[in-house]
């Protein structure tokens, strides 16, 4: 069937700011499908917040609204737009949530808007687990037993259905509070009795143990003429009871025959007919008994997933492309495979390699929280890798991991020597990030496959895997001088990296590149091409091995290499891989053929469409290395990134490497603190008093200098981690001994605290001899909470204009002497009037998708292009633009999936993504951002005001307003008392635990709606109000725990009294700034350099 | 066995062309020449292995992790390997399934078959694509490892153009088939039940896959295998409903003595071919066969029903296809029903006068995706109609089950 002409119009909602669970991958599928629809000559029309995406860049859409996911926002969308179909399933869950929520509040029908790719009925019968259980029962298949209880009795009755094992999981509390598991009648009553006083309203979910049966995810895609193919079929290393999202996962399912996999697959296909996805990607869990066989449906998610865009990665299937196409009424057979070219959709993919995905967990970040990993994801980010075999696809994935491993260590956590081989054995049973160096490590030491098969539920043949490499080590080992140089090609075959090689050599990487090189061990590059070779492939989307043959053949055009930015974690995500890919576009549209680098699935920039040649591979000097080398590249491109790439910078110049843009030396100057004061001194600018130890003694003598607070960093870590404000001497010491083990190697920074400083962000783009600024982004939160972590304004909303002069000036001259060719980001505070610089980083920051968005300029693109050679004359941007509308930004965090972790916010970054409110003024604009971040502001109703001395005075004010507005107040005594010196009337509340009826009690009960709650950075002061805290968090309450945000907040509730906020797309907005003559790269005039 | 980089056991693979592969062998100790093909199924290596199609030849596996899930007894496909040799990028020799009985070297070994693992085999592959099709010899033994010897030796094999391998693998004597389908797995999608009433069925084995018997079985056919060249009479004095015609390995037109066999039985009952006997069916109707260029082996081949432009994930192993051109020039009411889409090669006919009708690919699986199993259904259909003395023909059958389907798929896409 062709495509529908019934619609011209078609809505797509996307999936919102980065949270754990919904990540990246939404911005590659979003992306995709809103170029297939306009390819198919549809007009798009796109409602995602988060700015920090491709698919939000006003090129991808027709209409972009970097707009609330409300109904009620999304509703004034469609009445403005009229579109004829709206795409829920490209967008998560978010989006599919709000399609539900805008069909049930009759939106669609009132507006005559048709759910297109999956229909109202099919979405519930995927989403509901009892209309699911009985969609299965109907067509034969199985589900784990289970239903809910409210009492033991209950349970009991239950139990003869269920069975033992069986798992306990207490409803309706925070974040899956964990699940007990009942093997034994005694166990089972215990743990009922557990769950039933852990659930607020005493209710649990008894369900048959699936735990430890194998795991395996089918995608799953059919067309409105039922062709249903398989793309991929996913096999788990963690058994069941690890979230798919926080296990290795492999693809293709390994562990299956024929016979087995082909039920899978038939089962698969009877599930998306009995659920009536009509079009499109679905993603089928199945779980599998690993004695019997038996088979159970764990569950089906009726749209594209993390684990489709894995798949389409894993394949060179792009399944939300092919998803969009089928949506509008395309048919497989009708859709050409573009890898193929002369072949049509309508096959399954086979790939001859394994791919291994390994996900990237941050509990460096949360100490208090739990590493288990369970049924609830925790889980920032991931990468994959790509071999011949699963070994090797196994060690590429560890090294692109980026977390100090080059293979199996043995780890060095817990003490791992002295550990017995029974705690071995004990501890490699609970799933945990670490969990494959302990198995490794247990194997290492000779406990067998099976008994750690026993203990950990994961399959012998992962296990044999891993005892390969265990032993393939130790036979390197104890390798002689001759044994390495013949046994060198078998090991790079298995994945070695050159730095494991060098650790078990006791050489160094340099010299095992040598000898590799000497012994003409190079990698070769085949094609990702979704057919096993049957057909010849066009699109060069390559990965490394060890074998004959090159399919790399590189061309002699002039090319650049763009490093991409590894997998996500907190301080460093989609924001840098925007910049990777908004290099590619600029660089290819003035001639370049542009090349790839990355080992991250999730993202645009590893979409084989995004860059002339992609090379999915590790982030490493060695894999870098060798792609250059094959490729001959006229630079290599380390600025857009983050950290992975630029930490490449140096070794990659001293290996001859031309790196274009700024020069590693300059941002040696930036980083390196004793040179980074010369320079500072040297332009006359001011910093926080500051100073380096080595020592424990070294600290106190610089902390006694400059006074406290003072804030405490290593050298060695950027991105905030382990960064800390220390109050006293004391807390110094502890600093300094346990959080760091600071030495001379790892010096420790010590600057002066300037409390209650207002922080400003600049994104700065320079070519040499001209800066221009991007933004001047206002901080919100004061000084002390991370950049990355604090909401801010562009314009910036309190500054004085002679402090934005001077900030600007200081901008301007930091990077013509440091030479910066490309984006700058400078971190600044300013107190009392004065503005010091806090930091410099001469590359592109976490804000510049949000300033090119706010100021309608790609900055990255020109950046790109400024780096390749032009002018900023040239390319037109010569002025600073200060936009009429206010742009604010706010951080979304993951706290509801860490229960027990504080929600306070400090130097240390903590939050997962962003969003981006826009509007006329500053009150509206942070609304939205508020009402984006899920922080919904209520415009009646109580606040609980709870705040320390010093916030008094702002926090008083904002109260006097929200008061004088209609909100009661409800305060703690201190701050009762404060607030009636000012005339506020509030209601005293106890403390907690000082009183029957304390402010948790009333949170608890339902009274309050709004909760502001500021505590110094004193340990002791956090500690006495965490309770309010996730009180408030578990109720969702709108919460402010610093005093600017309580000021932000009272200023956008007035907004939103005042009247309802309206919607505008970018291309409205962007169209009242004055664009630069030269948008980019699209117009053509960079032919003068090419 | 544990593996270790010290144990490595010295093997050579040589094209007809010069080309030459070095890796470690596994499996007989032999020199074994054959065609080198390739197969892109990620699974059912067991099967593959047993399926006596592959006669004569040296079957390359595009999934480069083989052996994960051992061996067992019911994933054969016939009662031995076939083959000449077996060529994979890494042999697992530590299987994990809970039906695996012996690991896939020892079962190797046992049926004498030579392997060769730990070579390029991406690069084979897209040789074999771009050249085509070529004799290799592929050698375990220690003593003869000398490229040119066996390139020579490769060059010099017979082609498989004009060999009748049928008469290698067929049965000597015909016997009767009761075994039905893998009991399957707790949770699977639930089977229909087998009909009750029995129809008798004449299997000419070219080489069958036991999958396909077992189908038939369970579509409630009393089925009796018999030699490639039995004659007509005696399939007659068995009395059969029906006649099916069995995959086998080779040149089609090389078999000798059936097409006339085949031709005569066509005028007087119902027949049912898959693969090897679509082509004799297709040949006895008139038409020509050809040879691809590297053919279709694989899982995953899209077969578009030219009716309902359905699409079927097939499987399939052929490397010769029934000519369109010819079977329009046949002579014969003979109409093309299926086609695959990669590249247009006829993968179905269907007789307008009489009930017959053939696919090129193979809808009992075994390995591959069941999508196709509907046309055993189809078969019966037809039989069961033509023994109540309707007029039905291969081509009513096919349309009729089309009128039935299609609404229904439609109704379920709405």
């Amino acid at each position: 069937m062709p495509k529908r002409n019934d619609i011209q119009a078609i809505l797509v909602i996307g999936s919102g700011p980065i949270v754990i669970g919904q990540a990246c991958e939404f911005d590659y599928s979003g992306t995709q499908a809103c170029k297939a629809l306009r390819e198919e000559g549809y007009r798009v029309i796109l409602v995602n917040s988060n700015p920090a995406t491709i698919m939000t860049d006003p090129e991808t859409a027709d209409r972009t609204y970097v707009e609330p996911m409300t109904v009620e926002s999304v509703e004034k969308i469609i009445a403005r737009e009229k579109p004829d179909a709206l795409l829920p399933t490209i967008g998560g869950q978010t989006a599919l949530n709000l399609a539900i929520d805008l069909a049930e509040a009759g939106v669609l029908e009132r507006h005559g808007v048709e759910l297109i790719g999956a229909k109202l009925d099919a979405i519930l019968k995927a989403e509901d687990r009892e209309l699911f259980r009985e969609a299965m029962e109907r067509i034969g298949l199985r589900v784990p037993r289970s239903g809910y209880v409210h009492s033991v009795e209950e349970a009991r009755a239950l139990l003869s259905h269920v069975g033992l094992p069986a798992i306990i999981r207490p409803s309706f509390t925070l974040g899956g509070a964990g699940a007990g598991v009942a093997f034994t009648d005694e166990e089972f009553d215990r743990t009922v009795l557990w769950g039933l006083q852990q659930s607020p309203r005493h209710q649990i979910l008894l369900e048959q143990s699936v735990l430890g049966w194998k795991e395996y995810e089918l995608e799953v895609m059919r067309d409105s003429a039922d062709n249903v193919v398989i793309i991929c079929s996913i096999e788990n290393f963690d058994p069941m009871g690890v979230h798919t999202g926080d296990s290795i996962t492999v693809a293709p399912a390994q562990t299956l025959t024929d016979k087995e996999y082909q039920e899978m697959r038939s089962a698969a296909v009877a599930i998306i007919r009995e659920i009536g996805v009509d079009t499109g990607g679905s993603n089928i869990q199945f779980g599998v008994h690993p004695e019997t066989g038996a088979m159970v449906i764990i569950e089906m998610n009726p749209r594209v997933s993390r684990s489709s865009a894995l798949a389409s990665k894993a394949t060179g299937f792009p399944i939300a492309k092919i998803a969009a196409k089928l949506a509008v009424g395309y048919t497989l057979d009708e859709i050409r495979n573009d890898i193929t070219r002369e072949t049509p959709a309508s096959f399954e993919p086979t790939i001859d390699y394994v791919v291994t995905k390994i996900p990237r967990f941050t509990f460096e970040k949360f100490p208090q929280a739990d590493r288990t990993l369970t049924t609830q994801m925790k889980s920032v980010g991931e990468v994959m890798g790509i071999g011949r075999t699963f070994k090797e696809s196994l060690q590429k994935a560890i090294r692109s991991l980026e977390i100090g491993h080059d293979g199996l260590e043995s780890p060095e956590l817990r003490g791992s020597e002295e550990l017995s081989e029974e705690a071995l054995l004990a501890q490699s049973a609970i799933p945990t990030p670490e969990r494959p160096w302990l198995l490794a490590e247990a194997l290492r030491r000779g406990v067998s496959v099976e008994a750690l098969a026993r203990s950990s539920w994961i399959d012998p043949w992962f296990l044999r895997n891993l005892q390969e490499l265990v032993v393939a080590e130790q036979d390197l080992v104890a390798a002689s001088p001759a044994e390495r140089r013949q046994w060198l090609r078998a090991a790079k075959q298995m994945g070695f990296s050159d730095r494991r090689l060098a650790t078990l050599w006791g050489s160094s990487e340099q010299e095992v590149r040598a000898l590799r090189r000497d012994l003409g061990v190079r990698p070769v590059y085949k094609h990702v091409d979704t057919c096993g070779a049957e057909f010849e492939a066009y699109t060069p989307y390559l990965y490394s091995t060890y074998e004959d043959e090159c399919e790399a053949s590189p061309t002699d055009r002039r090319k650049i290499i763009i490093l991409g930015g590894g997998p996500n974690r907190i301080g460093q995500g989609i924001e840098f891989d925007y910049c990777c890919v908004h290099a590619v576009f600029a660089l290819r549209a003035s001639g370049f053929e542009t090349i790839m680098i990355n080992c991250n699935p999730e993202t645009v920039s590893t979409d084989y469409d995004t860059a002339d040649r992609l090379y999915f591979e590790p982030l490493t000097l060695e894999d870098v290395l060798e792609i250059v080398d094959r490729e001959q590249p006229d630079g290599v491109i380390v600025q857009f990134g983050g950290q992975t790439p630029l930490r490449l910078a140096v070794p990659l110049e001293q290996a001859g490497v031309p790196i274009l843009g700024t020069s590693p030396d300059a941002i040696d100057r930036a980083e390196d603190r004793e040179r980074f004061e010369a320079l500072l001194e040297k332009l006359g600018l001011e910093r926080p008093p500051s100073g380096m130890a080595r020592s424990i003694d070294e600290a106190e003598r610089v902390a006694e200098r400059i006074g406290f607070p003072v804030l405490v960093r290593p050298s060695y870590v950027l991105g905030g981690r382990a960064m800390m404000i220390v109050h006293d001497v004391e807390a110094l010491r502890d600093y300094m001994r346990l959080a760091v083990r600071a030495s001379p190697e790892h010096p420790v920074l010590v600057d002066r605290f300037l409390a209650d400083a207002t922080e400003v962000d600049v994104d700065a783009i320079c070519d040499g001899e001209r800066v221009v600024i991007g933004g001047i982004m206002e901080h919100i939160e004061e000084a002390g909470v991370h950049s990355g972590d604090s909401a801010c304004s562009i314009p910036p909303w309190s500054l004085a204009p002679i402090v934005t002069d001077e900030i600007t000036r200081a901008t301007r001259a930091l990077a013509l002497e440091l030479g910066v060719r490309g984006l700058m980001n400078v971190q600044f505070a300013v107190k009392d009037g004065v503005v010091y610089v806090l930091e410099v980083n001469p590359r592109a920051s976490r804000t510049v998708p949000f300033v090119s968005k706010a100021i309608g300029v790609p900055l990255a693109k020109l950046a790109a292009l400024v780096m390749a050679g032009q002018s900023l004359a040239e390319l037109g941007f010569t002025q600073a633009i200060v936009p009429r509308h206010f742009s604010v930004k706010e951080a979304v965090f993951p706290f509801v999936k860490f229960p027990g972790v504080d929600t306070l916010l400090g130097p240390e970054m903590k939050s997962t993504g962003e969003v981006m409110g826009i509007d006329t003024d500053f009150g509206r604009a942070y609304a939205k951002a508020q009402i984006e971040a899920g922080n919904s502001l209520p415009t009646s109703g109580t606040v609980l005001v709870s705040v320390r001395h010093e916030d008094r005075g702002v926090v008083g004010t904002a109260v006097r307003e929200l008061a004088r507005s209609g909100f009661s107040v409800l305060a703690t005594p201190g701050t009762a008392a404060y607030l009636g010196e000012l005339g506020v009337e509030a209601e005293s509340v106890a403390k907690v635990g000082q009183g029957p009826s304390d402010v948790v009690t009333r949170i608890d009960a339902g009274d309050v709606s709004l909760v502001v709650n500021t505590v110094g950075t004193e340990p002791q002061a956090a500690r006495d109000s965490l309770a309010i805290r996730r009180a408030a968090l578990l109720r969702g309450l709108p919460y402010f725990t610093t005093a600017a945000g309580a000021r932000a907040a009272a200023s956008a509730i007035r907004a939103l009294q005042l009247e309802s906020i309206g919607v505008r797309s970018l291309q409205e907005i962007h169209a009242q700034v004055q664009p630069p003559a030269v948008r980019g790269s699209e117009d053509g005039r960079e032919e003068r350099d090419g | 066995m544990t593996f270790s980089l010290r144990t490595r056991r010295p093997a050579t693979l040589a094209l007809a062309d010069g080309t030459v592969y070095r890796g470690t062998g596994f499996g007989a100790e032999a020199v074994a020449t054959g065609e080198v093909c390739f197969n892109t199924s990620m699974t059912g290596y067991q099967e593959i292995l047993s399926d006596p199609s592959y006669a004569g030849q040296i079957v390359t596996l595009t999934y480069p992790q083989i052996g994960n899930v051992g061996t067992n007894p019911q994933d054969d496909e016939s009662a031995q390997p076939r083959l000449s040799a077996f060529v994979i990028k890494e042999l697992f020799e530590q299987p994990s399934n809970w039906r695996s009985r012996e690991p896939l070297e020892t079962f190797l070994t046992r049926w004498r078959v030579p392997g060769i693992a730990g070579i390029d085999t991406r690069a084979l592959v897209r040789r074999i694509r771009d050249g085509g099709v070529q004799n290799g010899v592929l050698s375990t033994d220690p003593a003869r490892q000398e490229a040119e010897e066996l390139v020579r030796v490769a060059a010099a094999a017979p082609p498989l153009d004009g060999r009748d391998l049928v008469a290698s693998v067929t049965t000597s004597a015909p016997y009767s088939w009761t075994e039905g389908l893998w009991a399957g797995i707790e949770g699977q999608v639930p089977r229909r039940e087998r009909p009750v009433s029995s129809l008798r069925l004449v299997a000419y084995d070219f080489g069958v896959k036991w999958n396909i018997l077992r189908l038939l079985v369970e579509h409630g056919f009393d089925v009796t295998v018999v030699p490639a060249t039995t004659p007509v009479a005696e399939t007659l004095r068995l009395s059969p409903d029906a006649v099916f015609l069995s995959n086998g390995p080779g040149d089609p037109a090389a078999v000798q003595g059936v097409q006339p066999i085949v031709r005569e039985l066509a005028e007087r009952l119902p027949i049912f071919g898959i693969c090897l006997g679509h082509q004799i069916l297709g040949l006895a109707l008139g038409g020509q066969t050809r040879k691809l260029k590297f053919g279709h082996r694989g899982g995953n081949q899209p077969g578009q029903d030219l009716a309902t432009r359905k699409v079927a994930i097939c499987a399939e192993n052929h490397g010769y296809a029934v000519d369109a051109d010819s079977l329009r020039t046949a002579g014969e009411p003979v109409e093309i029903t299926h086609v695959n889409l990669n590249d247009g090669t006829v993968e179905g006919l269907a007789h307008a006068r009489r009930p017959l009708f053939s696919v090129q690919y193979h809808p009992e699986a075994s390995p591959g995706p069941h999508d196709a199993s509907y046309l055993f259904g189809r078969f019966r259909d037809m039989v069961v109609r033509h023994k109540r003395g309707e007029t039905i023909t291969g081509v009513s059958i096919t349309r009729r089950d089309e009128a039935l389907l299609a609404p229904a798929s439609a109704a379920r896409g709405s």
